[in-house]
């Protein structure tokens, strides 16, 4: 990549065509419009639905990891934060800042991974926007994307909707995607199995929301911080406490085995294709059946419960028949060798 | 300074000196065995790293032995509860 | 995972703690200093005192290496990393703690080459890739760590790495335990002793407890059981009025340690006639540096430090925290103006020190005590 790709003239033009129509090809983005119209469809019921509209940026280093790489977060992460407003992708859009020198084929690998993985949640990238800056100003590439979407009729979900007695249920093994990165480093010396569990939710959030919309009160993907993280922004807004079960909570014996050399704990480390659900508890089978029933969702498990009491707390019932409380993080998790 | 992590020695490097490769749940890592000078290590040991060292090998009778005292203490009591929850008087 | 998760199992730990209760003396109260942060660490992460009776409590001592290290040194070492061309390669526990300006964390965010490894031979690694650097290897801990360090010392001899250096913070479990013990300000019936420290040191070391100050030391194991089975043996001691050296881990430690690992820390280290231990003052012989014959690899050799005393802010009660005096939530600031956010002293910022520990996993417990007090 070089300055010239970036300064709006021919060159960028042609990088344009070459890489991004040429990945995401769609009717909405080839004419490069300033912006792309959308139209929303109409419910059978509702009439015009409520939309969510979302945006995230993207700086992972390594841009290429087992199981994806930077151009799958940036379209899955969107998809995710649109499923945890309960919401269908109509559209999205995505935004590059790319460091001078960064491999042609590296950017069109990129794009490629975010075109499969937007058809894969059944979306695209109607527009987007291309910048150059120079040699060290970014970690090879930064991706901002935003995403619009239709919320689903039934939806009404809130992390301030959490009520004592509801169950938490998160759909799959926690901690893949934060141990593959810090590994993918490469500095920690550590190989494991591990590979990111980026994956769109959509599919799955549609399934658990036809099921039990009416007892689904919160959806949250635990990225940064974990699912210790998501459950303290639950508990805090809900003034709730969750208890959960350390027994229950399903991780990886390769991520288990990576976060005990490095003396990190799993319930801190970033998922990317998770949900966590807050379900009332006369629909919590339901809905952890109807997870299950979705290839996403398949190792789905109830992880704790909602109580009224310590308000703003998550505690954890340890396997060896204690309690602990799961405070929320002050920064990074930082390896420990004490 | 507390972190040492049971692994099991998957393989000893024929090439790099006091070096082998170590496993813990399928996490796998090089680590030096320089300070396990006197003994012989061979895959299938299990040895107590902290960080990046073999610091020494875990005994695995002494760790049975371990668990069959604790085994003896928990049969123990659970004998008395059943005795207990046997002799109530309903 | 093996060799972890059998000494987790609460049908165990309900038969220890019935054995336990019931070699408690009526009318008497226990405290068992457990010395080291990984013990700390484990007591809170698996909610262990919901194990032992009201009788006995647990004290933290100075077993945390990050802990003990006073502000002065963190400022010389931020110092030494602040210096143009060094790249300093520090352990992770090490990245939040508070120096006088700032702490590695903050002095990165400045511009200073910091970098975090998992081991000493990643800091000689990157020695090797970084020829124009001056890679400095922040070496703390106690003698679990010291021969990782020395092994390093001599490889980095052996290969002619000359862009390498250790700035030398390792001290040694001994002196302070008999330190605590000699100002008789806080009565203790016992030890739990740090087990991968005396896989180094083996037991013998501690004999020196049980027979001048007549402790009873168990060497003990991480795991939550071992920990449980440590208490227990203390208190069957007592009971018995004995006052021995006990080894728990046995799967780990055995009596005279690990020859070829003392014998590394004595070929490239001796020890310094003294050092000022946070909270507890100067202490004899209780830290190592690197002898003269490494002196090409010592960072105090190679580097201007500042070497300024620096006195602990006037509301920390670090100190006295870590003599086993009072309690994490016993002291002034906790969780007030000392957060794991904001912390005032080092007991809260490194992850295994008492307050941090107590902050991020005991909290509820005494929410509770002092709910049902109420």
């Amino acid at each position: 990549m070089t300055l010239a790709h970036g300064s709006g003239g021919k060159a960028t033009q042609a990088l344009v065509q070459a890489v991004f129509v040429e990945a995401f090809h769609n009717p909405r983005l080839d004419p490069l419009e300033d912006g792309a119209v959308l139209e929303v469809p109409e419910t059978a019921t509702n009439g015009r639905p409520r939309l969510a509209y979302t945006t995230d940026s993207f700086v992972v280093s390594p841009l290429f990891f087992p199981g994806g790489c930077i151009g799958d977060l940036a379209v899955n992460g969107t998809v995710n934060d649109l499923a945890a407003c309960g919401a269908q992708p109509l559209a999205l859009s995505a935004s590059f800042i790319i460091e001078e020198g960064l491999a042609l084929a590296d950017l069109r690998r990129i794009a490629q991974a975010m075109a499969k993985a937007a058809r894969a949640a059944g979306t695209e990238v109607a527009t987007g926007d291309t910048k150059v800056v120079q040699r060290g100003k970014a970690d090879g590439c930064f991706i901002t994307t935003s995403g619009v979407g239709a919320v689903h009729p039934g939806a009404r979900l809130s992390i301030a909707n959490a009520r004592p007695g509801d169950r938490v249920i998160v759909s799959g093994p926690v901690g893949d995607h934060g141990a593959t990165v810090m590994l993918a480093r490469g500095e920690l010396g550590i190989s494991a199995q591990v590979a990111s569990d980026t994956a769109p939710l959509n599919g799955l959030v549609a399934a658990l929301l036809d099921e039990a919309a009416a007892g689904t009160h919160a959806l949250r993907d635990p990225t940064r911080g974990g699912l210790a993280t998501v459950l303290n922004e639950v508990a805090a807004a809900s003034g709730v406490g969750v208890v959960l079960d350390e027994a229950a909570i399903p991780v990886r014996t390769a991520v288990r085995g990576a976060c005990e050399l490095l003396g990190i704990d799993p319930l801190y480390v970033a998922c990317e294709g998770r949900m966590v659900a807050v379900v009332a508890p006369d629909l919590a089978d339901r809905a952890l059946a109807a997870m299950r029933a979705h290839p996403l969702g398949a190792e789905a498990t109830v992880v704790g419960e909602v109580t009224a009491e310590p308000a703003g707390m998550v505690l954890e019932k340890t396997a060896f028949g204690g309690t602990r409380v799961v405070d929320m993080l002050s920064g990074d998790p930082l390896p420990r060798i004490c | 300074m507390c972190l040492g992590i049971p692994c099991q020695v998957d393989e000893v490097a024929a090439d790099q000196p006091q070096t082998a490769w170590v496993d813990v749940g399928g996490a796998r890592r090089k680590v030096s065995i320089a300070l396990l000078d006197d003994e012989q290590v061979v895959p299938g040991d299990w040895v107590l790293v902290h960080v990046g060292f073999a610091l020494c090998k875990l005994d695995e009778a002494e760790a049975q032995a371990t668990l069959e005292l604790l085994e003896g203490m928990a049969k123990a009591y659970q004998d008395e509860l059943a005795a207990l929850a046997r002799s109530d008087i309903a | 995972m093996r060799f972890v998760d059998e000494y987790r199992d609460p049908a165990k730990a309900r038969a220890l703690a019935r054995q336990i209760a019931s070699l408690c003396e009526p009318g008497r109260t226990y405290k068992l200093m457990e010395v080291c942060g990984g013990h700390t660490h484990t007591i809170y992460k698996h909610g262990l005192e919901a194990y032992l009776p009201e009788a006995v409590s647990l004290v933290h001592g100075p077993g945390c290496p990050v802990c003990v290290i006073p502000m002065g040194r963190v400022d010389d070492a931020i110092a030494i990393a602040s210096q143009p061309g060094v790249t300093m390669a520090t352990f992770g526990d090490l990245m939040r703690v508070p120096g006088r300006r700032g702490s590695f964390l903050d002095a990165k965010a400045k511009g200073a080459d910091i970098r975090m490894v998992y081991s000493p031979l990643d800091a000689l690694r990157l020695a090797r890739e970084l020829p124009d650097r001056q890679v400095v290897f922040m070496a703390i801990g106690f003698e679990t760590t010291a021969p990782s360090t020395a092994v390093t010392v001599l490889r980095a001899q052996a290969e002619g790495v000359r862009n390498f250096s250790v700035f030398c913070n390792h001290v040694t479990i001994i002196p302070p335990l008999r330190a605590i013990l000699s100002s008789a300000e806080v009565a203790l019936d016992g030890f739990i002793g740090p087990g991968h420290v005396s896989a180094v040191i083996g037991c013998r070391p501690y004999e020196v407890i049980a027979r001048e100050h007549q402790k009873p030391v168990v060497v003990t194991g991480f795991e939550p059981l071992d920990v449980l089975q440590a208490v227990y043996m203390l208190m069957r001691q007592l009971s018995e009025r004995r006052a021995a050296v006990e080894n728990q881990y046995s799967r780990v430690v055995s009596w005279e340690g690990n020859p070829a690992a003392l014998q590394v820390i004595d070929q490239t280290m001796e020890l310094r006639p003294s050092f000022e231990w946070r909270g507890l003052g100067d202490i004899p012989y209780s830290a190592l540096k690197l002898r003269s014959r490494y002196a090409a690899f010592d960072a105090e050799e190679r580097f201007e430090v500042p070497g300024a005393r620096v006195a602990d802010p006037r509301a920390c009660q670090c100190g006295q925290v870590l003599r086993g005096l009072i309690q994490p939530w016993q002291c002034r600031v906790f969780a007030k103006a000392c957060t794991p956010e904001r912390p005032i002293g080092t007991c809260m910022v490194s992850s295994e020190g008492a307050c941090a520990a107590y902050y991020n996993f005991g909290r509820r417990h005494r929410q509770a005590q002092k709910a049902g007090q109420r």
